[in-house]
């Protein structure tokens, strides 16, 4: 059992706080996935988890046992690092078999054991090579097979796949997957990329400022993001975050410039004639007018060819959208066209706490979409 | 690769004819006459020489007084490099893992490498001294357990400590630098591994830190041969009985007080030759060990 628990975690240098009191349950066995921007604080909350940072206030348990006052080496943890961190004048086997030879183990099973782990991870012809010797993927091999020789029960990466080129990020990912289903052990993997954490976790975590934005299952962030910050941090383009205003009878956001748009009623909880900030995602946008006459008209300017769909970018209310589209509508620039937006996939936001409003997701409203997809 | 290069060389030629001037005034002249004066017998007061070829080199050879010098500083060379950079090496790991108050000494070791070698000689002639000095409660305690005036080995001991506290700064630096040269993730990495501090210098931190230990281990040798007459001066004057008699020092005394100008010249060229072949073999036998990329 490696469950982590991380109760109000903080972490200050002198005056300056960097987490904020987080709270996070992470399963045994589970692939957690932090995600967030630059100094947000994702990369110090693992190190907190791995003892390499001293914390601040609050507690972390691994396993049940709090661990705030142990040292890396007895919290169990192992972990691969940004830069790979492979010691330079050892050869690739000495590197993955460290911390058997710290732990006293003998030689002929520390021999056996390298060449396991060297199998697994396709590098049993590079054993006798210096990491300088490597490329930057079989670099990040011996990282991770440092990582597993020690069969440990949480494994931390810390930023792994940052080093690499596209290419090798994608087939890295896929093999630390593997990994995982393989081994099934806990996981806490911190990244910046929104496409590594789509797809590698289980459930995601979204850190902002220090604090934790949201926990979910990546469909689930995806589909409801917490927060204008989640909203538009997800996604590629962004989600589009228009002001807006609620008009009286609640069945309608008015822009800026006055346009209205027609919202689920199950939205309007009450909020009548307040400010809203309304978020629809590109894919979300489609040329043509909507069903009812209500139409929306936006103008666009130029568009990026995508291959499987076009990005139009534009304007509507004063604000720029990006409307993704796949149809083959000939485009037109410059004057008001019609566009229609997906009811059923409509967020809206507070507009003083950027918090999501309407807690449940509008999904149950699909069927009413499809019927309009049809009618239109 | 292509280089920048002046069209008008005679700028360049201008622009470094002031430290070429210098270079040539200041080394390759003196080492020229040196060079000349070793073969030649020169009058102490001026007025003329007599080319004598070997016959200077030969003195010094059979000179037994000399080879005792020789063997004086190989063990001052060795244990005061020894000993400076073993304690340099304590110091910067100390300030490396930033333990209390390490910003403070950190500055505060860099110090000594600014004070003259005169200087270091006159202070440790104090704190050495066997009646009055920081030791002389030993000689209370046990008469004459330390007494550098009368005891050889305890002078060369004193002469060495001295030589090796004055170079400790130098070494601190560099072996400092070379240790923050070393990416922290490195150490983070042997700590994720399981191993504790003192494993963790062993196996990480000093392999990393051998290319910077033998850069000092040449610079150190050379200084200790050649730039140590100003603490022997001051502190021991090669005595008791040649027992600090460094090669360096003997130069000098053979030169300026003895007024042997050729012997002290012939001295110099062997001098310069050993330090030369020391470091010749240092790099042939060392230096390719210490590279691991």
């Amino acid at each position: 059992m490696a469950d982590i628990n991380i109760r109000r975690v903080e972490k200050s240098y002198g005056d300056t706080r960097v987490v904020h009191g987080v709270d996070l349950d992470i399963r045994d066995g589970e692939f957690v996935v932090i995600l967030g921007p630059s100094g947000c604080g994702k990369s110090t909350l693992l190190r907190m988890i791995a003892g390499l940072e001293a914390i601040s206030g609050g507690e972390i348990a691994i396993g049940g046992r709090v661990v705030n006052d142990l040292e890396p080496r007895q919290r169990g943890c192992a972990m691969v690092f940004q830069n790979y961190a492979l010691y330079p004048h050892m050869s690739v086997a000495e590197n993955i078999g460290y911390a058997l030879k710290i732990a006293g183990i003998g030689k002929a099973e520390r021999r056996a054991r390298v060449q396991s782990v060297a199998t697994a991870i396709g590098l049993e012809d590079y054993l006798d090579r210096r990491p300088g010797q490597l490329s930057g993927g079989q670099r990040q091999r011996v990282a991770m097979g440092r990582a597993m020789i020690r069969e440990p029960k949480v494994f931390l990466f810390d930023e792994p796949l940052s080093n690499l080129d596209a290419k090798l990020r994608v087939q890295m990912r896929l093999e630390i997957r593997h990994l995982h289903q393989r081994l099934a052990a806990t996981s806490v993997f911190v990244t910046h990329d929104q496409i590594e954490a789509m797809t590698l976790a289980d459930r995601m975590v979204v850190m902002n400022q220090g604090n934790i934005e949201q926990v979910g299952a990546p469909s689930d962030v995806y589909d409801r993001p917490a927060s204008t910050f989640v909203a538009s941090f997800i996604g590629s383009p962004p989600m589009n975050l228009l002001p807006g205003r609620m008009t009286e009878s609640g069945q309608h956001v008015e822009l800026a410039d006055g346009q209205h748009v027609p919202i689920p009623t199950a939205l309007a909880q009450g909020r009548a004639g307040r400010p809203v900030t309304l978020g629809i995602r590109p894919e979300d946008i489609r040329h043509g007018p909507a069903a009812g006459g209500s139409g929306l008209t936006a103008k666009f300017d130029f568009l990026e060819e995508l291959g499987m769909g076009r990005l139009f970018h534009g304007t509507l209310g004063g604000q720029d959208i990006i409307m993704h589209a796949t149809d083959k509508t000939p485009p037109v620039f410059g004057t008001a066209v019609d566009i229609a937006f997906d009811p059923s996939r409509l967020h809206l936001f507070d507009v003083e706490t950027g918090k999501r409003l309407a807690g449940e997701s509008g999904r149950a409203d699909k069927e009413q979409w499809s019927g309009y997809r049809a009618t239109a | 690769m292509r280089r920048a290069y002046f069209k008008n060389n005679w700028i360049a030629a201008a622009l470094v004819a002031p430290q070429l001037l210098i270079i040539f005034v200041f080394f390759y002249w003196p080492t020229a006459q040196a060079l000349y004066w070793a073969f030649t017998l020169e009058q102490p007061w001026g007025g003329g020489n007599q080319w004598v070829g070997l016959e200077n080199f030969q003195a010094i050879v059979e000179d037994e007084y000399y080879w005792n010098s020789v063997m004086v500083s190989i063990i001052f060379a060795f244990f005061s490099t020894l000993l400076s950079m073993g304690m340099a090496l304590v110091l910067a790991i100390a300030a490396d893992r930033q333990l209390n108050g390490y910003k403070f000494y950190r500055v505060g070791l860099i110090w000594p490498y600014a004070v003259a070698a005169p200087a270091v000689g006159l202070a440790f002639r104090f704190i050495f001294n066997p009646s009055a000095g920081l030791l002389s409660h030993l000689n209370q305690i046990w008469p004459g357990i330390w007494d550098p005036i009368m005891n050889g080995d305890h002078a060369l001991a004193m002469v060495i400590f001295a030589g090796a506290w004055k170079q400790v700064a130098y070494n601190f630096i560099f072996f400092l630098a070379g240790l923050q040269a070393i990416p922290r993730s490195l150490t983070e990495a042997s700590a994720m591994d399981g191993a504790g501090v003192l494993r963790r210098v062993r196996d990480i931190q000093l392999p990393l830190l051998a290319p910077t230990a033998f850069f000092l281990l040449v610079i150190n040798i050379t200084d200790s041969f050649t730039d140590s007459f100003g603490i022997v001066d001051t502190m021991t004057a090669g005595g008791p009985a040649r027992a600090t008699d460094l090669m360096v020092f003997k130069i000098y005394e053979d030169g300026f007080r003895g007024l042997d100008y050729s012997g002290a010249a012939a001295q110099s060229i062997i001098l310069m030759l050993l330090v030369m072949v020391l470091t010749f073999f240092q790099f042939r036998y060392i230096e390719r060990r210490v590279h691991y990329t």
